[in-house]
């Protein structure tokens, strides 16, 4: 016999006082979880989706010449053949303060080329972050893997009357056509892409690029500061952010953040409430048991230990019912609260210690007052017989 | 040294307006190995004496010494170890814990006991088996008759070897039969060298003890 056997017979007895108390506190934390992890789920479909709108910051040279457009960006007052920015310059951009935010950097080279009698842009690119850049890209054919092959848009292989797999001739050098691109809608159908190096040596711009593009991910993501930080480093390019619809998507997350936040505060209070008036009526109904344990010589810390470890067994189980309760919630209801139906759901361990955590921590802290009021309690008055 | 030695003892309790003199100067000397009655009619303070004795309500003035400690000068919580350790009680009602078998409530203030498991279990068999109840160990209380409830509660009182057994109205709630039976317990419990010390209203029961101390208006009015 220790005290823990008084309070396990003692939750045996009390069964559907305590079931109400466990049902009760699981309902709390599993709201929490769910709000938690919906918020979790949401937020990575954002970077998700940050990743599928491509780049978000775009770094191009200082100009104020003529006009370039790239898919209806401006990419600032420059021709093809003027100022670019060195490429060793890019290394910088992995220094900034939010160095970890950023996903791909994909720098280009452009350049007006020939192609048998047809004037065509030259793209040299980065095939490895292009491709993790732009994931809608459907390629007929392959990615480039050497030097010599080139990905073609899908206006230009109809121009040039090119197929996957043929040869065509740039600058007197011999190029595999390794892989078309599906029809995009954008510039892309009629740029010509080639390797960085290669394309750098054609158009003669070794160690140059024209642009840069960045993704940068993370539904916090300071994309603002990042565009500073760029600036700051490269001091010769212009760096501007295209942020407007995923901000928009963040602020409305930031706004269910704060929405889910303030619930979990009213659940966590009501949930307090619940252990606290739960408790509060065991203590009550319980007078002469106190009174009891008090008079054969239970400490007032005795008493409060027997209080205190009911409370933590049932919260403990709570929070383990509310955490599955919670996840299985969020997996329901995150179909209709996300946009894509891909969204995964955020299976993440600190949610569950934590949602157990805090169902023990409610528990004590709201069974703490009622565990004193026990152990003050005169045994005399307790016993009312002695 | 007397086991016991009450000295002086006065308690008032404040009800409003009005101080109600529940004990007004008690003096009374208990020997070791003395079985000890005290009678009185409803509000002679004779519960009130023996909540004192029991360590549990502070009186006004006086003083109580059992076994050579003066108990209320113990500081805090040392009182209810005091309990824990030399007082055995035994209550009108039984007030048994109705969640725990028989053999659970008489573990009750071992619960508190650095000692080995089995041990426990060992004495708390054996003060069943005294209360002749060994073979009614897994019983809720809920499932024995009075009689065998108020065993169990003298059991639960007597495992820890206390040195004095402390008892309020043990008969109250039984039958005259069930009464002679439990109150020949006690007898014998005080033939084996119990001190007791007893609260009860029916004269009956003096028979069993060696002495008889009667209250009236908070005052020892005789002894016999």
């Amino acid at each position: 016999m220790k005290l823990h056997t008084i309070a396990i017979n003692n939750l045996k007895r009390r069964k559907a006082k305590m079931a109400f108390l466990t049902i009760g506190l699981s309902v709390g934390i599993a709201t929490i979880v769910t709000l938690v992890t919906l918020t979790r789920s949401m937020s990575g479909d954002i970077e998700r989706k940050m990743d599928e709108f491509g780049a978000n910051i775009l770094i191009t040279p200082l100009s104020n010449g003529l006009a370039m457009n790239y898919g209806g960006i401006s990419l600032g007052g420059v021709t093809f053949d003027q100022r670019e920015i060195r490429e060793s310059d890019l290394a910088r951009i992995k220094t900034i303060a939010n160095h970890k935010n950023i996903s791909a950097i994909s720098p280009k080279v452009l350049g007006g080329v020939k192609v048998g009698s047809h004037d065509v842009l030259l793209v040299g690119v980065d095939f490895a972050s292009e491709l993790k850049m732009k994931q809608w890209w459907q390629i007929f054919g392959a990615a480039p893997k050497a030097d010599n092959e080139l990905l073609l848009g899908s206006d230009s292989a109809k121009v040039l009357n090119v197929g996957t797999g043929d040869r065509i001739r740039i600058k007197g050098e011999e190029f595999r056509v390794a892989g078309i691109l599906g029809q995009t809608g954008s510039q892309d159908d009629a740029l010509v892409f080639a390797a960085l190096p290669k394309a750098q040596k054609l158009l003669g711009k070794e160690g140059k690029i024209t642009l840069a593009e960045v993704a940068a991910l993370c539904s916090g993501c300071p994309i603002g500061d990042m565009v500073t930080q760029i600036a700051e480093k490269i001091p010769d390019a212009k760096v501007s952010a295209i942020q407007q619809v995923v901000e928009g998507r963040l602020k409305a997350l930031d706004q269910f953040k704060r929405f889910s936040y303030a619930m979990a505060a009213v659940v966590v209070f009501i949930g307090s409430l619940i252990v606290f008036v739960t408790m509060m009526g065991s203590v009550n109904e319980r007078t002469t048991e106190i009174g009891v344990f008090r008079a054969i010589g239970f400490r007032k810390s005795h008493i409060m230990r027997i209080i205190l470890f009911e409370a933590a067994l049932v919260s403990l189980l709570a929070g383990f019912l509310g955490y599955g309760a919670g996840m299985g919630g969020a997996k329901l209801a995150l179909p209709f609260m996300a946009e894509g139906k891909n969204t995964l759901l955020a299976w993440d361990g600190s949610v569950a210690i934590g949602a157990v955590v805090l169902a023990v921590a409610l528990g004590l802290v709201a069974s703490l007052y009622p565990a004193l009021h026990a152990a003050k309690m005169d045994p005399t008055e307790a016993l009312r017989a002695l | 040294m007397s086991l016991i030695e009450i000295s002086n003892v006065t308690k008032q309790y404040n009800g409003g307006d009005e101080v109600v003199e529940a004990l007004r100067g008690v003096d009374i000397a208990i020997e070791a190995g003395e079985f000890i009655t005290i009678m009185g009619q409803s509000g002679s303070g004779k519960s009130t004496l023996l909540s004192i004795l029991g360590g549990m309500n502070h009186p006004t003035s006086g003083e109580v010494a059992m076994a050579g400690v003066e108990l209320y000068r113990l500081p805090g919580e040392k009182l209810a170890d005091f309990r824990a350790q030399n007082l055995g009680f035994v209550f009108q009602s039984f007030h048994l814990i109705p969640y725990l078998t028989a053999i659970e409530n008489v573990l009750l203030p071992l619960a508190i006991v650095k000692m080995k498991g089995a041990d426990k279990n060992a004495a708390a068999k054996r003060a069943l088996e005294r209360v002749g109840l060994g073979n009614k160990a897994d019983r809720l209380p809920n499932q024995l008759s009075g009689g065998e409830q108020e065993r169990v509660a003298i059991a639960r009182a007597i495992v820890n070897n206390p040195k004095i057994l402390l008892a309020d109205e043990p008969t109250g709630n039984l039958d005259s039969r069930t009464s002679d039976e439990v109150m020949a317990l006690f007898r014998e419990l005080n033939d084996a060298g119990q001190t007791v010390v007893m609260v009860t209203h029916n004269p009956e029961n003096c028979r069993y003890s060696d002495r008889s101390i009667n209250l009236r208006d908070g005052l020892v009015v005789g002894q016999n």
